[in-house]
């Protein structure tokens, strides 16, 4: 099995699929003869040619309301968003067209596509390149909303996500891209979107979270096992549709739950976990739910000692979880 | 010349659709005003534009991504009264949404009518995106979008044509201008005078064609059709033309617009002027004609009848077509 990067993961399943289904097309800015800004695409043009690797103009919208034409006319579009950021002209062609079409149509028209876009701060991308969007698009119904966290997962859930008769966003953390590393089997794998992975096993207390945070979570439950707490890490993997089953298994077993994300504290992801585990698992718990998140600044800053007091690490992981282990 | 095609048949049939047009809209604002119908968006008075440029796609085939104001124009490419009328009434057996969106929403798979929401000029990136794929798959269709002129303001227009015009798309924008959107006339909408004119900032043919005479709208359309199948890339028309009620049975154009400014417009009404020319051409005898109109009143009260008849959607299927079943 070779050891890939989180990025190479993603790119060799992009090559591995556009060779097994000729209805494949990527496009977006810069995709083509770059490879895409963070090279991504890189070497995809050349194999496949400019008809399947295509330069878009700068046009969001655009870029994704043609993906649900390409799509509804035969293909399998995987557009891609630069950066998170520059979502949010393409919001309307995603939230009231992508997520709707299957529903106002009743059930006449779907559209198969898959929405690439990096995320995530830590790299000094500051206001504009560091967001965490998912939480807007986990609110849709219609809309499918996967984040991996290993190279692993990225190849297995990327081939799903291409498989899926809707539409998916997949979003990518771009520290993770170059840090992460893994073993990635070489055949083609699917990873069911919507399934949860227990990547760690415990029994004093659960934290539940996706995207890079699980390393950042891994790291903290190994050092906390050493001051004998043992701790469980679920990986969400898709925050729409979540898996419930799982998320109220760990929470039963363990009593004791702290969510983590990147993302802006209020309304994210974490609140409706907390929401979920309120409703159908209040009595199985030893203590408050937690949640560690991003603070509610309405983005993150450029300059070092304010960027690293917006993010998520692992240190301030270690301390939630053992503040909540005393509880 | 693209005209050769029309046929006496052709022309009759695309004056049946234009008057089918007319009676079935004239139906429903009496439904509205009956109180049998909660809203109604109308083709009125731009039936010429919408049946003379469908009349040159390969019907059924070549995609379109139409507006709210086309009822002429999907009958025309082959959704019939009772599917209009099942989609008015919001019946489980609508097959542009099986009653989940507001009349005037289309969308027929069948007949390749791509399925519309409400936020203007989402439909022409679609559009775009249909032909960006059949010029990948090279399956020889067009696509054609269509949408107001208050909807050029919006930056997905743009985006559009400028996206088709750069990857030379086999697309058709059309626009029906008719000089108001609601109540805000063109003048507001756009420092210039013509929506035709921005093609050029783009790199696309931009015609201007009477959007009162279907015939016209054929021709511009045939040959931004043939232009599209050689490979050539996107056209923008503008069909000049007027709505003849308001923008829909919420709205009262009496607030925007004068009676004189209605009344010397629809000297001009496409289905009048047209039977005429179909009866002074001799393309139809007096006889013919008014067997037709029997023919369309007959469906009309078939399809209000039908419609009023057919069952609603069951609410226990509101959860449904979330995801692929
Ligand atoms: C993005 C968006 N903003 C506002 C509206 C509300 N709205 C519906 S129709 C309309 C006027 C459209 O005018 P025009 O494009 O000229 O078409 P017409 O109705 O005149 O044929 C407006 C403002 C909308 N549907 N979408």
């Amino acid at each position: 099995m070779a050891v890939m990067s989180y990025l190479e993961a993603i790119r060799e399943t992009l090559r591995q699929e556009m060779r097994r289904d000729s209805r494949i097309i990527i496009y977006g800015e810069d995709v083509g003869v770059r490879g895409g800004v963070f090279r991504v695409t890189e070497g995809l043009q050349k194999e496949f040619g400019e008809e399947r690797v295509i330069d878009s103009p700068l046009a969001e919208a655009a870029i994704v309301g043609t993906a649900i034409g390409a799509a509804v006319n035969g293909l399998r579009p995987i557009p891609e968003i630069q950066f998170a950021d520059f979502i949010f002209p393409a919001m309307n062609q995603i939230i009231q067209e992508a997520a709707r079409i299957r529903y106002r149509s009743n059930g006449a028209f779907g559209v198969p596509m898959v929405i690439r876009a990096p995320f995530g701060g830590g790299v000094h991308g500051a206001l504009y390149h560091s967001q965490s969007v998912e939480a807007f698009f986990a609110h849709v119904p219609g809309l499918k909303v996967v984040i991996p966290s290993t190279p692993y997962d990225a190849k297995g859930l990327l081939a799903a996500a291409i498989e899926d008769e809707d539409p998916v966003l997949y979003f990518e953390h771009k520290a993770a891209y170059r840090s992460l590393k893994g073993e990635v089997p070489e055949e083609r794998y699917l990873i069911p979107i919507g399934k949860a992975d227990l990547k760690r096993t415990g029994k004093d207390l659960s934290i539940i979270t996706y995207g890079l945070t699980v390393t950042y979570a891994l790291k903290a439950a190994e050092t906390l096992e050493q001051e004998g707490i043992s701790v469980e890490v679920l990986d969400l993997r898709t925050i729409r549709p979540l898996d419930v089953e799982m998320i109220l298994d760990t929470a039963k077993k363990t009593g004791k739950v702290l969510i983590v994300h990147e993302d802006n504290l209020t309304g994210g992801v974490g609140g409706e976990v907390s929401a979920l585990i309120a409703e159908h698992a209040l009595f199985y718990l030893d203590a408050p739910i937690r949640r560690l998140a991003g603070p509610d600044v309405p983005a993150m800053p450029y300059s070092p000692p304010l960027e690293h007091a917006f993010m998520v690490t692992t240190d301030k992981i270690t301390e939630a979880a053992r503040d909540l282990a005393k509880f | 010349m693209a005209s050769i095609n029309l046929t006496p048949e052709l022309l009759k049939e695309m004056y049946y659709y234009m008057a089918l047009s007319r009676a079935l809209d004239d139906r429903m604002w009496i439904l509205n005003r009956q109180g049998r119908a909660p809203v109604v968006y109308s083709a009125n008075g731009h039936e010429a534009a919408q049946v003379g440029s469908v009349m040159a796609l390969n019907r059924g085939e070549d995609w379109i991504v139409p507006y709210y104001r086309d009822l002429a124009m999907v009958l025309a490419y082959g959704e019939t009264p009772r599917e209009v009328m099942l989609h008015l009434l919001g019946r489980a057996d609508d097959p542009n949404s099986g009653g989940r969106q507001m009349p005037a929403h289309w969308g027929l798979k069948r007949r390749h009518i791509f399925t519309t929401g409400s936020v203007v000029a989402t439909q022409d990136v679609h559009a775009t995106g249909l032909a960006l794929a059949s010029k990948i798959l090279k399956d020889g269709r067009v696509a054609m979008a269509s949408f107001g002129e208050g909807s050029t303001s919006q930056g997905e227009f743009h985006e559009a044509l400028n996206f088709a015009a750069v990857h030379k798309l086999p697309v058709i924008f059309l626009n029906e201008n008719n000089g108001y959107a609601i109540s805000v006339p063109a003048r507001k909408q756009m420092a210039i005078m013509d929506v035709a004119a921005r093609a050029q900032g783009y790199g696309m043919p931009g015609v201007i064609v009477d959007g009162n005479d279907p015939v016209k709208v054929y021709e511009v359309t045939a040959e931004a059709v043939e232009r599209a199948r050689r490979g050539e890339g996107p056209t923008l028309i503008e069909a000049k033309t007027y709505r003849f009620v308001p923008h829909s049975s919420d709205d009262d154009d009496r607030a925007y617009r004068s009676r004189e400014e209605v009344a010397e417009w629809k000297k001009r009404d496409p289905v009048i002027t047209f039977e005429k020319r179909l009866l002074d051409e001799k393309i139809m005898t007096p006889d013919e004609l008014k067997a037709m109109q029997q023919r369309i009143k007959d469906e009309v009260n078939d399809a209000t009848d039908f419609a009023e008849k057919a069952p609603l959607p069951d609410p226990s299927t509101l959860g449904r077509y979330v995801y692929a079943e």
